[in-house]
């Protein structure tokens, strides 16, 4: 049967068992826009930015582990995108982004609303295509939605040129694709895994550390069989929290530039590194000279070779997809004759409890200025650890990342790679549509809200009752940190200067606003918000202490061990 | 370290965009880029001179092996190949200038390819270093023009780069 572009389009999709489409129409997507129209498998999300659009496709990825999808038009659609797919590609999470072009006639013309979408967003993407005959369309969506998912997930685009959308063709989805040119790695390589045992075993100082590629891979249960089965320590990186039970004896905390005391002494201390879906990010492990100033072996676990011996050099590396490669250390590990050094591990554990004594997440509530940790901690209690939290970027984020302990996977959504102000809230919104009962809460600051603060209108319109808990310190607060510390108290620009009071904002937008000014008000306010208005949007606007700091701090360029501790000051 | 690194990518437009642009964004070097389709026409084949230590071009191979149109990657200097450029040298050719020309650009097995009352254009191909020692030897003020392609490489005996 001959079908339009169009059709073909939304054909694909429902072939894909694409439940929410996030989008925002324009000239060049108007056949498509119509066919959507016409169908109601698929449903569109009309958010109110198309920055917004990707934000909340990716994190209903995230939080879901299915492919996240938006559409959205030529020129300003696709730039206004843009922000939104890098914020994809840093943080490898599955995407399929549908965008108009002008007709393919019109291409580099400087044609109304032309933009070279393909070069502007290759260095952001997986891949992309451009669409030039309606015979291709199907198998480069199949394709598309392959590639997105298979190996190092990541975004992939593809351009669509009006005259495509209407012109037609006999339809047929691909069943499977292939491609010469691709084809990712799954299992790893069983004799470096049984060099890897051997070092684990042998270790008398081990750690694990990981990232988000155990969370991306779903390899949580894996990753927690087999740390409990060693008895090793755990730390995880800002997006790996939750690929281990935050609230276990054995986890550590997270490390890296806000990390924990004792994770990031036992990083720094151990003799055998197990790192495993992470890359050794320079807010992760500081200045890498330092890091190697001590000598210990490494094993890296990747699905992505180049993020091996990137930017630490790495003993056994093992390429292949982490759930698979856990599955067979494990057995390995089954079928090895040597146990853990039990003697040299109490020795170690003993060692880690002592930093951990040094309490440096410790603060103090008095009775005057909320302190933003506080507000975290309630949170945490209020929510019985239960909920999705969504955060923009800079201090709340890390106080979140810090005092909310997530013990199970794609429940913490956070732009980590590219730190995007503005993630949180389109965010939050992605993940209640692909967790419609559970409780969602975006945790951000007065500066980052209003980056994508006109999602209150999408949230309305799709009765989402996301909880918005705004750590309000009327300060860009991280910045000011810094500025604090690095530049001599001179705040250059980081005081947010007449902001808008948010409860009545809340309201305009038809949702209820609250704001919190004593400590003794948090708890009471944050029930409210989520037994009494369980099924509103909430706005909380917690006024904190204006000069609280995020603690412990590596300073950029400085080596893990060198933290500043709140106590030092 | 020098190398030369030898790709086979699907013959899509922007696939040369997508290699030069990782380059670019990543701020490896490169000396010079050469890209033709192969005798299957679906295949292009690329030779990039890069330098670089040798975690630069580890991080090289595997950066362009993620690409998603990149079938096959190898660093052809890692074991014996042939390496090859053209240059086309355009130069002043009259009174004396002339027979020495000549000349100089048989001692290279050069050829003279174009001919005018005052100019000659010579075909010179062989290694980066043969092509660089012609220019120094012949008068620098004679030259009038000059253009090079760029290395092409290929692995000597039994290695093969194919599909
Ligand atoms: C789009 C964007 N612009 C600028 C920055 C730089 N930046 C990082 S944190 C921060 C301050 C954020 O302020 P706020 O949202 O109020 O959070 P706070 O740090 O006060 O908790 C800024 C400006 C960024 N991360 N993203």
């Amino acid at each position: 049967m001959q079908l339009t572009g169009a059709e073909i389009v939304i054909r694909c999709l429902q072939e894909e068992k694409v439940e929410h489409v996030f989008g925002y129409p324009g000239g060049s997507v108007l056949f498509i826009y119509d066919e959507l129209f016409k169908q109601d498998q698929v449903s569109h999300i009309l958010v109110r930015h198309e920055q917004a659009a990707v934000h909340a496709a990716d994190a209903y990825s995230r939080s879901s582990n299915k492919i996240g999808v938006c559409l959205v038009t030529s020129g300003p659609g696709v730039t206004n995108a843009v922000t939104g797919i890098a914020t994809a590609h840093m943080d490898s999470s599955p995407l399929v982004i549908i965008t108009g072009q002008v007709p393919t006639a019109y291409i580099g013309q400087d044609a109304f609303q032309e933009a070279d979408t393909v070069g502007i967003t290759r260095p952001c993407v997986k891949h992309n295509f451009l669409v030039k005959d309606v015979k291709d369309l199907a198998v480069t969506l199949k394709r598309a939605f392959y590639l997105a998912s298979t190996g190092r997930p990541g975004p992939v685009l593809v351009d669509i040129p009006k005259d495509i959308t209407n012109q037609k063709c006999d339809f047929v989805y691909p069943k499977t694709v292939a491609m010469r040119s691709y084809n990712p790695v799954v299992k790893g390589h069983s004799g470096q895994i049984k060099k890897a045992v051997q070092l684990l075993l042998d270790a008398k100082r081990p750690m694990i550390y990981t990232g988000g590629g155990v969370i991306l891979s779903d390899a949580a249960d894996k990753l927690t069989a087999l740390t409990r089965r060693l008895d090793y320590p755990i730390t995880q990186t800002l997006m790996g929290l939750g690929g281990y039970p935050g609230t276990d004896r054995q986890f550590l905390g997270m490390l890296g530039m806000h990390g924990t005391y004792e994770a990031n002494m036992a990083m720094q201390h151990c003799d055998v590194l197990l790192a495993i879906g992470a890359r050794f990010d320079d807010r992760v492990i500081g200045n890498p000279a330092h890091f190697n100033q001590v000598p210990r072996k490494i094993i890296h676990i990747d699905i992505d070779p180049s993020s091996i011996s990137k930017r630490v050099k790495v003993d056994v590396p093992v390429v292949g997809n982490v759930p698979d490669v856990l599955d067979e250390f494990l057995k390995q590990l089954d079928a090895a004759e040597a146990r853990p050094d039990t003697k040299a591990l109490a020795a170690w554990w003993k060692q880690i409890d002592e930093w951990r004594g040094k309490n440096c997440l410790k603060y103090k509530q008095g009775k005057d200025l909320i302190m933003p940790q506080f507000v975290i901690e309630k949170l945490y209690e209020v929510t019985g650890g239960d909920a999705i939290i969504t955060s923009d970027v800079g201090q709340h984020q890390m106080w979140a990342a810090q005092y909310y302990r997530f013990d199970k996977p794609r429940r913490w959504i956070s732009s980590g790679g590219l730190g995007t102000m503005g993630f949180g809230l389109p965010a939050a919104m992605g993940a209640r549509f692909a967790n419609p009962k559970a409780t969602v809460a975006c945790v951000t600051g007065e500066g980052s809200i209003q980056m994508n603060i006109q999602e209150l209108s999408t949230c309305k319109q799709f009765r989402l009752p996301i909880k918005i808990v705004c750590l309000n310190n009327g300060y860009l607060g991280m910045v000011r940190q810094w500025q604090e510390m690095f530049h001599g108290n001179r705040y250059s620009e980081s005081y947010v200067d007449a902001l808008p009071d948010f409860v009545r904002l809340a309201e305009a937008y038809g949702h209820i606003g609250m704001r919190i000014d004593k400590p003794g008000d948090v708890e009471g306010a944050l029930k409210d918000a989520f037994i009494k208005h369980k099924n509103d949007l909430v706005f909380l606007d917690f006024r904190t202490d204006p000069k609280a700091n995020v603690f412990p701090m590596v300073a950029a360029g400085k080596g893990l061990s060198e933290m500043i501790l709140a106590e030092d000051l | 370290m020098r190398h030369i690194i030898s790709i086979l990518i699907e013959n899509e437009s922007g696939a040369l965009s997508r290699v030069s642009g990782l380059f670019s964004a990543r701020a490896y070097n490169i000396e010079s880029l050469t890209v033709a389709p192969t005798e299957d026409s679906s295949l292009s084949r690329m030779t990039i001179v890069s330098i670089g230590s040798d975690e630069v071009i580890e991080q090289i191979t595997k950066q362009l092996n993620k690409l998603i149109d990149v079938v096959k990657v190898v660093d052809l200097s890692e074991a014996a190949h042939i390496e090859r450029e053209l240059m086309l040298v355009k130069v002043r050719a009259t009174g004396k200038d002339r027979e020495e020309m000549k000349r100089v650009a048989d001692i290279f097995r050069g050829r003279i390819i174009d001919v005018t009352e005052s100019t000659y254009v010579v075909e010179l191909t062989g290694n980066t270093a043969k092509l660089d020692a012609f220019l120094d030897a012949i008068d620098r003020s004679l030259i009038l023009e000059t253009v090079r392609t760029g290395v092409c490489g290929i692995g000597r005996g039994d290695r093969i780069l194919r599909v």
